[in-house]
Parts: structure tokens; C-alpha cells; sequence
């Protein structure tokens, strides 16, 4: 009676032992299989972009209304970041022309590829920490495509990205730390991404299945090539200063080796 | 107090388990005999000291050398290196959020799976049915189930090394909000499984507690009364207690900061919470901070007492068998024991003067606290009282308890600058309270700890430990520990915040860089002394002398029986005549200088049971 | 093993760990901090005291010193004296003797009384830096809300309210005027930091959720630092801010010199109202 207790509650310790050891290897395993599957994924089933017979969208981004204007940044929070730059450094929420052409907007084929996936590029993205500033500010990446994240100051950052689809992630950079190697595996627009160390610093990652993206430049000008014939809901979007974002939607049309033009407007806030 | 003398059946010799073999299995792994699960917990919390010793290192290789350099810093970067991955370790660079987890768990593991099961698991374990006279413990399965939870919940502290996020890195007191909510931590699982695991580990303590109660006050032979009780015996009685009265309290806290973590609750969570500057979504709010800290410090602070009392008990019982003494106030010694159990609950304010907590309670706390330093001092003036006037024989075990002694002086001292709260205000939160606490818990726990190791092993394994080891090991960690934490205190009065990665970027605390190198080193070798040690243990199972039954002629029952002690302990029920420190008595029979609990004096009749 | 060789290893034992660390820890001095030496955190091991207060702890700290390194010297000397009296020798036998219960009582009493003493002095100091109504009338008020991994501070502006468009925000930067008190009001936006400035002996922990305050009297004209003293994360070690004891007119004129930021109040009070926003 005694006997047969103890043996079957050493059988339930036993079983507790191994399910528990099982659960620990498996926890790896599902790690390993979680980035494979980040791999696979972007590899089966994949569309190709058609470059000779694809469409060209490109546009301008403007600003309707005066744009919020930018303040200094009081660097003197730490002195690496003061000593990095000899002006005064100027918050970069809004970069605006004088004819109102606005920078760092986030472009990209929101709807009307049917969920097709698209190869991830070979090709890293770089993100540098530099001055207490990302550059870049505003950028996008395929899903699977491999993100190196640079500290060239003197001081600690981190990078903290609270998406809400893809994992969050805090991780820690002192000075001298080798790049950190990242992959977004879910598609999100956008992902904010803070050092908490710099209260200033922020950027903006894009996430996408597909490589039909851009960010504008300067001059407000941004161009998407090689789109697969087909109607689309085009989207721009911007940061805000609440941290929120602003999207402005357009339909548009193309056939084979169209050329078309779409202009959006932001309103200032 | 009357003598409790009820005729008991011993232990064991009825059961089941009495004669046959046993499978290996029932022998060794799922054994439900008190002294096999005393050598598992042995074994148990010498690996996670281990652990928790690796774990120590990262942090003092960082604090050392917290620019990276110098040919130390990168040689042993690259060894732990291999230990730990690449998202801990990042080209020879520790990264901050693991110097935070490797200073959490370095100290869960060296609090709940090492100090803790050292005291609480092996020796409460081995020593009570032995030294009380009795077969088992009153509930073996109950101590079988104790060990085996103790067990996984190590594993589960483990796992969370190997999760994505990484270990718990919100310190050991794990404050809300930062251990509440993971986007301000970074830590996702790693948190929960500390939580998952502690509550194991909980449960576990209360198992042995419950069990170690309940054998102390039924299953003392026929004449171990409560006032000839061995010292070990009354402060593991006592801890039980607390643990008893502590851990629920941890429980419950453990429960709310898992609920707030995974179902959204806010127990510990304000309303108002910014996360990178935006609100915090997913929580309504309104839960108080400073609620953890009540409930955490009210486990808290008996925790410390648990984890010093045992080895109270165990220094006493040390210091008088190798003085050839009786320990110098008895009564005094449990009185103030039982003094320190009961002030240990009305003091854990003293953590939280800084807190936030109305400045008239910082006042009431301190006078507690103040107070509670009473009988800390009278049982250090009764260990010099028993050393007074003694035929002191030094052996690696005397060794250890006196330095148990000396060691807890400076920490019982140092505890006093803290429980002024004016002075709190500066030295709280900085080295100089971890300075005090190694001091406390490394000299003072530990080194009772392996003072009482290299006594009982021979009663364990029916072995010597090697004494020429036992003495390299000891001067080496007596000198090492003081270089390490000595100095401590004086980074403390610098300044030098606790739980930092890198002092050197701030004005006043850059030029203290060379002690810490200094301290790191110290440290190493304190690692190492530590290696000798678990060297010398496990030759010593296989390879040390024979132990002769009483090797250190000691009077208390565990050293009549022969070795190996035989499943259910005592051939035959043992009677207990006199108190257990009877050493250097005039009236001995054949002039020896002690005189075992369990030899009747001259003249009794074994037909008259009252005669004693 | 015989006694000389055990001689032999202790000296080993000894000569290594004196030498060993002082050589690993040598070789990484000089470079960086060539003005100090391994001994010089002897030179001062309180910093300089800079407020009210200051030499008040330090006085009782110094009190606890005195106190506690005679308590030291004694016990550790006793004890070492009774190792060395009482060592086994052949023919010595121990006494016979349980104990003494005047002796009992006077180390209860003793260590009681002095402890008691502690205790009533601390408080009295105690309740002159903490107790609420003993803080100083009409200090103007300062709002530090830390954050990860930053100091963020409120200056009321000239209207002497808080959250009006004048307020005079700051990252990381104390302005205080010299032998002027200022009360501090803590309130953390997200985990628990603390608020400790070493030169003035200051220390308070910035909850969230509660507001918790401290005052400073600053006696010394300078720069000190700020260092957050509880776990805030990974950026704990680098959570620096800057405390600047000035005269008044600097004070003033830095105030005038900060008031036209025209930056949105960093320390806003949060709000939890988050309406959705397309993305």
C-alpha cells in the first residue's frame, strides 16, 4: 500500500522531471524553429518583382498648412551627445521645404497584391546611432530582411522597438558593442522605435511583405518601381507629434510598364 | 517546563521500508529517509552555489573593468563567453540587461537555492531526527515531496537563462512597476518563471517547515526535554516558525505580480504609467508601488533571520564541541533567538526609508530595529563567554565558526549605520548595504555553512574531509572575502550606487576603478577557495579517512550511532540524561572531557524509567 | 602533513592574495585616471558635504563610526586574545562553567541603552529633514519626474504655477541658487527611481503613482551630479543628471534665459484617454 504510493508518486515526480527538462530543450528548439520559420517563410511561395514590366508610382509629399516647428534639442542631458555636434541640434518630427516638400513620409502599397510575399533582400539595413540621432529616421524593411544596428558614440544607448505585432524588444548598446543583428518577422506599419537612455532619439521602422515602399527624400519626391499591374490603395504616412502617426489613403490604377504619378498632402498640425 | 516522556515507537524499524533493498531508484533518488534527502539538498545547493558564485563573477568582472579593457577583464570575457550566449555577452562586452540579470539571480539563486536548502534543507534535514533521538521525520513523504519541489523549481530559475528577454533583471527584491510590466524591463518570461519558480520553491520551505515542527515537538526521545534540546535543533525550530509565518506572505505577493504580469491586473500598477512617453495600454490602474515593497520586506526581513539563525545554531554547537565548553548561556542563547524571531517581524520597515513611507513610521521601524541588534549582541558576548577559559581545539570547523563570528560582528555592526535613518539617507541603496548583507550572509551564513559541513560530514559519509584542504580553504576565502567586501563599505560612503554597470561615467565615482579591479580579483579567488572546497567534499566521499563514530567526541546522539547510520536511525530507542553540552564536566565517568546525552550516570537502573 | 609544511602553505596562501589582486588591479590604473592612486579613496571617505544637513549626517555618521570601531576592537580583540589564551595545550582542560546571569543582563543592558541613545539622536535629525511640517516655509517648489533613463524637471516659471505654458522645463539640469532652500516634488512617469545627490546627503525615492517630496538648503556654490540610486532598468548606471549651485543672479538670469522655450511640457500630466488614430 505504502509501497505503491510512494512508486506512483515517484512515476508523477519522474514524468513532472522529464516533461519539465522536455520543456526547457523545446523552448530552444521553438526559438530555432521561430527563426528558420522567419527564413521560410519569406522563401516559399514567393513572387518575384517583375523590374523591365513593372509599374513606376512616384509623387510628392507636401504639407498643407504651416508645418509644427522644430525646437532645440537640450543635448546638455549628456555631454557625448552635446560634444558630438558644434550647432544646436533641431527636433527632426518635421522636415519641411520652403515649398512645403516634406521628408521622411513612409509610402507604400497598403492593399491590393492579393497577400502575395515577396523574397526578403540579401541586402542588410543599417541603422546607426550617431550624434544621439538614427539615420536613418524613417525607413522600411521586408519581413526576414536582416537589420544591423550601429552605435558609433561614445556613450550607451538602447533600443528599445514597441511594435505591436512584432516581438518588443529593449535591448542595451554601450559604446563598443558590435552591431546587433535584428529581423521583424510580422508585417507593421509602423514600428516606434526609442532609446530611453535619449529621450529625443526616435525613428520609425515599416514592415512589409513586399518591396513596394519608399521613404521621401528632401525634395518631398518618393518613386515605387517594378509594381505588378493592378489596382492599389497607396498610402502615405507620417509621424506626429503625439507619437501617433497620420495616413492619407489614394487609389490608383496601373497596367505593365505604367508610369504614374500620385501627390499626396499632409496636413500640418 | 515538564519533560515530555512518551514512550514512542521508533521510526522506520515498522515500516515497510525497514530491511529489504531497495531499488536504486527508492535509495537514492525518491528515498523518503531524512538523512538521503539531507545529501540531496547537499548536493543540490553546493550546484547552485556554483551558479550562483559564476553568476557574482560576471558582476564583479564588469564592475572591475567597466571600460573592457585590460588583459583580466578580456580573458575572462571570453571564458564566460562560452558559458553564456551571445545575447548576454557581445564581443567580450557584458550587456547591461544581463549585469542585471546576472546580479538578480545571482542573488535568488544564492538566497533561495543555496543558503536557504544548505540550512533549511540539508542540516534541518539530516540533524533533527538524529539530534532529537528519532527514527525519520514525522511526514517523510512530505519531506520527499519538499526536496523533489525544490528541485524544479532550480530548474525552472534555470530555464529562464534560455528564454527570449532573458532572466529576471528587476534585482531580487523585484519592485514594481519595473518588474511589473515587460516593455519597461525588456524581460518578458524571464519574470514570470522567477516568479513561478519562487512559488515552488515557497511551497517547498513550507513543506519542511510544517515537517520540521511537527518532528521537533512530538518525536523527541524519552528524555529530550525542550531545555536540553541541541542548539541547531532549537534555531532550525525556531526558523521553521518563521518560515511558517513568512512565506505565505510571499506567496501571496508572488500571486498578485504574476496576475498583474499575465491577466492585466493592477495590483502594484498606478494609474498613469508611461511607457516611452506614451500610456501604458492594458492596465486600468490604480494599484499602489509601495504594496510590494510592505509585502515583500514583511517575508523579507525574517528571511534574513532564517537564513541566520540556522547558523546561529550551528556556530554554537561548533564552538562549544571544539572549546571542550558548555555553550555559555543556554537559555540566553534560546531566549535571544526567540527575541530575534519575533522583533525579525515588526522591523521590515527599515528597508523602506527611503521609500516614500510617512517619515513617523521611518521612526518606529528604526527603534525596532535598533532593538533587534540586542540579542544579535548577546549571543555574540556568549560565544566569546564559551570560548573563554576553553581547550580550544582548531580544526578547519572551528575555524569556520570562529569566523562566523568575527565576520558577523562587522555585519551586525555595519547593520547599525543603516538603522539610523538620518544616515540611511546616504548609505541606503549604495555598496555599502551590500556590503553589509555578504557580510551577514557570506561570512556569517556561509561560513557557519561550511563549518558545519566539515563537522557533520563525517556522520554523512562516514568519511574525514581532508583538514590540510580545509585550512587552505579557509584562510584562502577568510582573506579573499574581506578583500572583496570589506571594501565595499567604503564605496558605499563614496557614494557608489548599488546595482550599477559602470560607475566610471560619473565625476566622484571614477577614481574608486582600481579598488574595484582590486576587489574583482579577490573575488576570483574567493571562486576559488570555493572549488577547493567542492574538490575536497567529493574526494572526501570517495577517498577520505574512515571516520571513527565520534571523531570530535561530541555528546549529542547523532555521534553514538555507527556508521553508516542505519535506515531508521537508533538501533533502539535512545534515553537522554543530561543536556548536550556537558564537556569538561568534573563529575565524568572515567575522566573524559564530555559526556554523551545518552549515557546513564553512575548508579541508574535502566528497570526504574523515572530515574533520570 | 607536518607543521612546517603547513606554515609553508599558509604563508603561500597569504603572500598570493596580497600580491596577486594589487598586480591584476594595477595594470589597469594609470591610463585612464592618472591622478589617482590605488590608496586614494582613503584620502576622503566622506565627499564634501554641500547642504544644510550634510555635516548633520556626517556628525552622525562619524558618531556610529567611533561608536562601532570601539564595539569592533574590543570583541575581535577579545576574541583573538581568547584563541591565542585558550589554545589547546596538552594537560589543559576547559572549565566547567554555564554561564553568568548578571553578566546576561549587563550585555543585554549595555548594547540596550547605547542603542536606545542611537536611536533617539538619529531621530530628532531625522525628523528635521524629513517631517512634513518642519520642511521650510515658502521654498519655492521644484517637480523632478524621472523617467527611463532621464531627470525631467519642472521650474514653475515667473507666474509660480505649474503646468502653465511659462513652466521652465529642463532634461537632466538642476539650477539652484546658493543658501536658498527649495523643496523638490518627486513623481516618477513610469518605474521607481531615487533621487540622490551624495554631496548633499540626499536621497528620496521618486515613486509612481505617489508624489514624494525633499528639501535642500545648498551651502556650496558648484557642480555635483545626480545619480539614481534604485533599479530602473538597463540605462540605470547612466540615469546622470546635473545639479548647478549658483549665485541668485545667475539663477535669474539663466531662468530669463530659459523662458521662451517654447517646447510642449515633457512632463505633462499623463493621460490615458488614447483615442485610435489610423496608422
Amino acid at each position: 500500500m505504502n509501497t505503491s504510493i510512494t512508486r506512483k508518486l515517484s512515476y508523477l515526480l519522474s514524468l513532472f522531471l522529464i516533461v519539465g527538462l522536455m520543456s526547457c530543450g523545446k523552448k530552444k528548439d521553438a526559438d530555432d524553429e521561430a527563426g528558420d520559420a522567419k527564413d521560410g517563410a519569406a522563401t516559399t511561395a514567393v513572387a518575384t518583382v517583375d523590374m523591365a514590366n513593372g509599374a513606376t508610382i512616384s509623387g510628392m509629399i507636401k504639407i498643407d498648412g504651416a508645418a509644427p516647428a522644430s525646437k532645440p534639442i537640450s543635448m546638455d542631458a549628456d555631454p557625448v551627445c552635446k560634444a558630438a555636434h558644434s550647432a544646436p541640434v533641431m527636433t527632426d518630427h518635421w522636415i519641411v521645404g520652403s515649398a512645403g516638400e516634406v521628408a521622411n513620409t513612409f509610402v507604400y502599397i497598403k492593399d491590393g497584391l492579393g497577400g502575395a510575399t515577396y523574397a526578403a533582400p540579401t541586402a542588410t539595413m543599417t541603422i546607426n546611432q550617431q550624434g544621439c540621432q538614427y539615420d536613418p529616421h524613417v525607413f522600411g524593411v521586408m519581413v526576414g530582411q536582416k537589420i544591423e544596428i550601429k552605435n558609433s558614440d561614445q556613450t550607451m544607448h538602447n533600443i528599445h522597438a514597441h511594435g505591436e505585432k512584432n516581438e518588443q524588444f529593449n535591448e542595451g548598446q554601450p559604446a563598443g558593442t558590435p552591431v546587433k543583428e535584428k529581423v521583424l518577422d510580422k508585417e507593421e506599419v509602423m514600428i516606434p522605435i526609442k532609446c530611453d537612455v535619449h529621450g529625443w532619439m526616435n525613428c520609425y521602422a515599416g514592415v512589409l511583405k513586399h518591396p513596394f515602399f519608399a521613404v521621401s527624400g528632401k525634395d518631398g519626391k518618393f518613386e515605387i518601381k517594378g509594381v505588378p499591374p493592378g489596382t492599389y490603395t497607396v498610402t502615405a504616412w507620417h509621424e506626429t507629434l503625439d507619437g501617433k502617426g497620420m495616413s492619407v489613403d489614394q487609389k490608383i490604377t496601373v497596367a505593365a510598364k505604367d508610369s504614374k504619378t500620385v501627390d499626396f498632402s499632409l496636413k500640418g498640425q | 517546563m515538564s519533560t515530555i516522556v512518551l514512550p514512542k515507537e521508533i521510526k522506520g524499524a515498522h515500516d515497510a521500508h525497514g530491511h529489504h533493498e531497495l531499488s536504486f531508484w527508492r535509495k537514492y533518488l525518491f528515498s523518503l529517509d531524512h538523512k538521503v534527502i539531507a545529501i540531496q539538498f547537499l548536493f543540490l545547493s553546493s550546484f547552485f552555489l556554483l551558479v550562483g558564485g559564476l553568476l557574482a563573477l560576471v558582476v564583479r568582472l564588469q564592475l572591475g573593468w567597466p571600460d573592457h579593457t585590460g588583459w583580466f577583464y578580456k580573458s575572462m570575457a571570453s571564458v564566460f563567453g562560452l558559458i553564456f550566449s551571445q545575447k548576454q555577452i557581445t564581443g567580450g562586452i557584458i550587456l547591461p540587461e544581463f549585469y542585471n540579470s546576472a546580479f538578480t539571480m545571482h542573488a535568488t539563486f544564492m538566497i533561495f537555492f543555496a543558503v536557504m536548502p544548505f540550512l533549511m534543507g540539508t542540516f534541518a534535514n539530516f540533524l533533527i531526527p538524529l539530534q532529537i533521538g528519532a527514527g525519520d521525520m514525522a511526514f517523510p513523504r512530505l519531506n520527499m515531496a519538499s526536496f523533489w519541489l525544490a528541485f524544479i523549481a532550480g530548474l525552472v530559475m534555470l530555464s529562464a537563462f534560455f528564454v527570449p528577454g532573458g532572466a529576471a533583471g528587476g534585482g531580487w527584491t523585484s519592485y514594481p512597476t519595473l518588474s511589473a510590466i515587460p516593455e519597461l524591463s525588456g524581460v518578458t518570461w524571464g519574470q514570470n518563471l522567477w516568479l513561478f519558480s519562487l512559488l515552488l520553491s515557497g511551497i517547498s520551505s513550507l513543506l519542511g517547515a510544517i515537517n520540521y515542527i511537527t518532528t521537533v515537538v512530538n518525536m523527541r526521545a524519552p528524555g529530550m526535554s525542550w531545555m536540553r534540546l541541541p542548539l541547531p535543533i532549537w534555531s532550525i525550530f525556531i526558523t521553521a516558525i518563521l518560515l511558517l509565518l513568512a512565506v505565505p506572505v510571499l506567496g501571496a505577493a508572488l500571486i498578485l505580480l504574476m496576475f498583474d504580469r499575465t491577466l492585466g491586473t493592477s495590483f502594484f500598477i498606478p494609474h498613469g504609467i508611461l511607457v516611452a512617453g506614451s500610456p501604458l495600454t492594458g492596465h486600468t490602474g490604480g494599484g499602489q508601488v509601495l504594496l510590494w515593497q510592505h509585502l515583500f520586506w514583511f517575508f523579507g526581513h525574517p528571511e534574513v533571520y532564517i537564513m541566520i539563525l540556522p547558523a546561529m545554531g550551528l556556530t554554537s554547537e561548533i564552538l562549544s564541541v571544539f572549546s571542550r565548553k558548555p555553550i555559555f548561556g543556554y537559555k540566553a542563547m534560546v531566549l535571544s533567538m526567540a527575541g530575534i524571531a519575533f522583533l525579525g517581524f515588526i522591523v521590515w520597515g527599515h528597508h523602506m526609508f527611503q521609500s516614500g513611507m510617512n517619515p513617523l513610521l521611518g521612526t518606529t521601524f528604526m527603534i525596532s530595529t535598533m532593538l533587534i541588534a540586542v540579542p544579535s549582541a548577546i549571543k555574540t558576548f556568549n560565544w566569546l563567554g564559551t570560548l573563554w577559559g576553553g581547550n580550544l581545539q582548531f580544526t578547519t570547523s572551528f575555524f569556520f565558526a570562529v569566523g562566523f563570528v568575527a565576520m558577523f560582528v562587522i555585519g551586525g555592526l555595519s547593520g547599525i549605520f543603516m538603522a539610523s535613518t538620518p544616515v540611511d539617507i546616504f548609505i541606503h541603496d549604495t555598496y555599502f548595504i551590500v556590503g553589509h548583507i555578504h557580510y551577514v550572509l557570506f561570512g556569517g551564513s556561509l561560513f557557519a555553512i561550511f563549518a558545519a559541513i566539515y563537522f557533520w560530514f563525517p556522520k554523512m559519509f562516514g568519511r574525514m574531509m581532508s583538514e590540510r584542504w580545509g585550512k587552505v580553504h579557509f584562510w584562502l576565502a577568510f582573506l579573499s572575502f574581506n578583500g572583496v567586501f570589506f571594501p565595499m563599505h567604503i564605496l558605499g560612503i563614496n557614494g557608489m550606487m548599488r546595482r550599477i554597470y559602470d560607475y566610471t561615467g560619473y565625476a566622484h565615482l571614477a577614481h574608486l576603478q582600481p579598488m574595484n579591479a582590486f576587489m574583482s580579483v579577490c573575488a576570483f579567488i574567493l571562486g576559488l577557495s570555493v572549488l577547493i572546497f567542492l574538490f575536497n567534499l567529493i574526494w572526501s566521499i570517495f577517498k577520505g579517512k574512515i571516520a571513527p563514530v565520534n571523531p570530535w567526541h561530541a555528546n549529542t546522539l547523532e555521534w553514538t550511532i555507527a556508521n553508516p547510520i542505519p535506515h531508521g536511525n537508533f538501533a533502539e530507542m535512545p534515553r537522554v540524561f543530561r543536556g548536550p553540552y556537558e564537556y569538561s564536566a568534573p563529575n565524568t565517568p572515567g575522566d573524559a572531557d564530555f559526556y554523551p546525552q545518552n549515557v546513564p550516570p553512575p548508579g541508574f537502573s535502566s528497570a526504574d524509567p523515572t530515574a533520570h | 602533513m607536518n607543521l612546517s609544511m603547513k606554515r609553508g602553505m599558509q604563508w603561500l596562501c597569504t603572500a598570493t592574495l596580497a600580491v596577486l589582486p594589487s598586480a591584476v588591479a594595477a595594470q589597469a590604473v594609470p591610463a585612464k585616471y592618472p591622478n589617482h592612486h590605488w590608496y586614494s579613496w582613503w584620502m576622503n571617505i566622506l565627499p564634501d558635504t554641500a547642504s544644510t544637513y550634510a555635516p548633520k549626517i556626517d556628525a552622525m555618521f562619524d558618531l556610529i563610526l567611533w561608536l562601532t570601531l570601539i564595539v569592533f576592537l574590543l570583541v575581535e580583540g577579545v576574541l583573538i586574545y581568547f584563541l591565542w589564551k585558550y589554545r589547546s595545550k596538552p594537560g589543559r582542560k576547559a572549565l566547567y562553567y554555564h554561564g553568568n546571569n548578571r553578566l546576561e543582563i549587563i550585555w543585554t543592558a549595555i548594547p540596550a541603552m547605547i542603542l536606545v541613545f542611537l536611536a533617539i539622536f538619529s531621530n530628532s535629525l531625522w525628523s528635521e529633514i524629513r517631517s512634513p511640517d518642519r520642511f521650510p516655509k515658502d521654498a519655492p517648489v521644484i517637480r523632478i519626474s524621472p523617467r527611463q533613463f532621464q531627470w525631467d524637471i519642472t521650474y514653475p516659471g515667473p507666474d509660480g504655477k505649474f503646468d502653465t505654458p511659462d513652466d521652465i522645463n529642463t532634461i537632466n539640469q538642476l539650477y539652484l541658487a546658493v543658501n536658498e532652500p527649495v523643496q523638490i516634488k518627486l513623481n516618477a512617469q513610469d518605474v521607481i527611481h531615487s533621487f540622490f545627490v551624495p554631496e548633499f546627503r540626499i536621497k528620496q525615492d521618486a515613486v509612481p503613482g505617489m508624489q514624494t517630496a525633499v528639501w535642500i538648503n545648498p551651502t556650496k556654490a558648484g557642480d555635483y551630479e545626480i545619480g539614481c540610486a534604485e533599479l530602473c532598468g538597463l540605462g540605470h548606471y547612466r540615469m546622470k543628471g546635473y545639479v548647478h549651485v549658483i549665485a541668485r543672479d545667475s539663477l535669474d538670469r539663466w531662468k530669463i534665459a530659459q523662458a521662451p522655450v517654447p517646447e510642449a511640457a515633457p512632463v505633462a500630466a499623463p493621460t490615458t484617454d488614447s483615442s485610435k488614430t489610423s496608422k
